[in-house]
């Protein structure tokens, strides 16, 4: 019995939208190869998850819940992984490249000596064998990377590449239930504690991103008597109480660029770009930034991508579909108004 | 206590990376760098065997190029730098590449910490990382933001890990294969002393026959090459007090079904 296997990857019991995107591209693969389309789950909640996991095409679920699986550790989802690859020697297995889902396929991959495609754009299959666009040089250039070996074919599908499937109602899938294969006892990574990163939006997931550069320092605010470093204090505080309520407004993520985050202006989670994440939204409203290359790197799949920047001059303006010359300041809090108002929020 | 580095050369972040008519990747004149991930990862390893009275060693593999980042390893501090070549490691794919980091590894015997930059920035992969930990058999510790405490005797390792969702305290066990992460420190320039020491240095290269194994047969193949579709670059610029310009663009972006 031969399959395709797509990992649907898991937070607190919840799955992660990137992981229907990667059912979709795994149920082109089961298309090709003419075979059934398997959803695996571990953890927590693990069939309530496979059940939904049918919604969005799944005709068959492996599911594992049990305490060791609870987190997310590499050594007892690998060791599974390995496991059902083993044993019933899937055509390919696909995740989302996020950070768990490159993990986990790219260690299952070495422990099976199997063939791994990363950050896919574009799946092709010919000869039974999978060929993948994917990003190069920090998405710089293009790549098209094959298949040559055979046996099971790992891909890690890159965040909003591929289009999730409209959830069916009612439909149903075959689930199996399949034992860990470590014990807790042989398991040395414990996770001890972890802290959420609060109120922000998951920014490879963004349908809208907005992001803040440099230009944030010149927030017209004075900061309070004897701050140290008023240019940081001046871009906190914008990011804090300008930037973050236009991006509350929107739904959206807030992102910056490596000037920002190298100023101390915003923690590096938020960093776009070449040494950053890269992401590609809907929306990318740019404030402040000038778009220095590494910058462009990180952006510049956006669908549409607004700039807001005092100098006209700036190599924003040339990937920009509108541009907005003038003070952020003024501008990003005329727009957070207008938002409400348009989207009655 | 030993820790080991693995870094490469990579074109410099603000170079312009094209794809030229015979389909080869160039940076024109920019310079080729150590991959900047991996400045994180050679701070750290200085930092931990300077806490701890260890020493350092960075690999690189693949051909001559990448003696440029274990030079600038070297000039940081690193104590001693290898490079990894052979005929038979050409066209390799990650699973090749971690075969011979493995190996590598293994001939030195006696490390603990292997360290890797985040990613890439040439190939812009890290399956790399993972699978040399595999082949190693060692625990994976990837995207950490800060080593909490190491003990070297006891084996034991305390990270905290950037993950998608906030931020991971775990505990785990030597030896370890780490990746870091951008805020995990702030990399040293390297000292004029260092350079003028690094330029000297005479580096030398295992082949696999000195790392006992055979030639990995790759698993994949970069094809091609291609150069991005060019940019829709036709901008409109929305002109106006901020409140007209606000307007203004909230229109064009109803219009264009992103809001």
């Amino acid at each position: 019995m031969s399959a395709v296997f797509v990992w649907i990857e898991t937070f607190n019991g919840k799955a992660i939208p990137a992981s229907w995107e990667a059912l979709a591209a795994g149920k082109t693969l089961a298309d090709q190869f003419g075979v059934p389309l398997t959803a695996l789950v571990f953890g927590q909640n693990a069939a309530a998850v496979a059940a939904e996991a049918a919604t969005y095409g799944a005709s068959k679920a492996l599911v594992s819940d049990d305490a060791t699986l609870a987190d997310f550790r590499l050594e007892p989802y690998a060791a599974l992984l390995t496991k059902l690859v083993q044993d019933s020697s899937p055509k390919a297995v696909a995740a989302a490249a996020t950070s768990r889902g490159r993990q986990l396929l790219a260690a299952s991959a070495a422990d099976t000596e199997s063939p791994m495609l990363s950050d896919v754009l574009r799946l092709t299959v010919a000869d039974d064998k999978a060929s993948a666009e994917r990003p190069a040089y920090a998405g710089k250039v293009l790549s098209d990377a094959a298949v040559t070996a055979d046996g099971t074919q790992f891909v890690a599908i890159r965040s909003r590449a591929f289009k999730a499937a409209e959830p069916q109602a009612g439909a149903q899938a075959e689930v199996t239930t399949v034992a860990p294969v470590l014990s807790e006892d042989q398991i040395a990574t414990k996770v001890e504690a972890f802290e959420a990163e609060v109120g922000t939006v998951n920014l490879t997931d963004a349908g809208i991103i907005v992001s803040g550069g440099r230009g944030m320092a010149n927030n017209p605010k004075e900061p309070p008597a004897g701050t140290d470093k008023p240019d940081v204090w001046k871009a906190q505080d914008g990011f804090e109480n300008v930037l973050k309520p236009m991006a509350d407004a929107l739904g959206a993520a807030v992102g910056a660029s490596r000037a920002a985050v190298d100023a101390g202006y915003i923690p590096y989670a938020h960093q776009v770009g070449q040494t950053g994440k890269v992401v590609s939204p809907d929306l990318y409203i740019a404030c402040g930034i000038s778009g220095a290359i590494q910058h462009q790197a990180g952006m510049r799949t956006s669908k549409i991508i607004v700039a807001i920047n005092k100098d006209p001059e700036s190599p924003i303006f040339k990937m920009a579909r509108y541009g907005l010359v003038g003070d952020l300041y003024q501008i990003v809090p005329a727009l957070t108004e207008e938002i409400k108002k348009r989207l009655g929020k | 206590m030993h820790v080991v580095v693995f870094t490469r050369s990579t074109p410099d972040t603000a170079a312009r990376v094209e794809v030229d008519g015979s389909g080869k990747v160039t940076w024109g004149d920019a310079a080729t760098v150590v991959n900047p991930w991996d400045e994180y990862a050679l701070e750290e390893a200085i930092l931990q065997a300077k806490a701890n009275g260890g020493k350092t060693t960075v690999i690189a593999i693949g051909p001559e190029l990448h003696n440029e980042a274990l030079k600038h390893s070297l000039a940081m501090g690193i104590d001693e730098a290898i490079r990894v070549w052979d005929d038979g490691l050409e066209g390799g794919d990650s699973l090749s590449y971690a075969v011979a980091a493995a190996a590598a590894v293994n001939k030195l015997g006696d490390v603990d910490l292997v360290l890797f930059g985040k990613e890439s920035v040439d190939v812009g992969t890290d399956q790399h990382i993972y699978q040399t930990a595999r082949k190693l058999g060692w625990t994976t510790l990837a995207y950490v933001s800060k080593i909490h405490a190491v003990d070297y005797a006891a084996k034991t390792i305390r990270v905290e890990l950037l993950l998608e969702e906030g931020k991971q305290t775990v505990a785990s066990k030597l030896p370890a294969v780490i990746s870091v992460m951008k805020d995990i420190n702030e990399p040293r320039y390297p000292s004029f002393i260092g350079i003028r020491k690094a330029s000297k240095a005479n580096i030398p290269v295992w082949s696999l026959a000195e790392l006992g194994i055979g030639a990995p047969a790759p698993t994949t193949q970069v094809t091609a090459y291609r150069n991005l579709p060019a940019r829709e670059t036709k901008t409109e610029m929305i002109e106006g007090t901020p409140q007209e310009q606000a307007a203004a663009l909230l229109d064009r972006l109803i219009e264009e079904k992103v809001l």
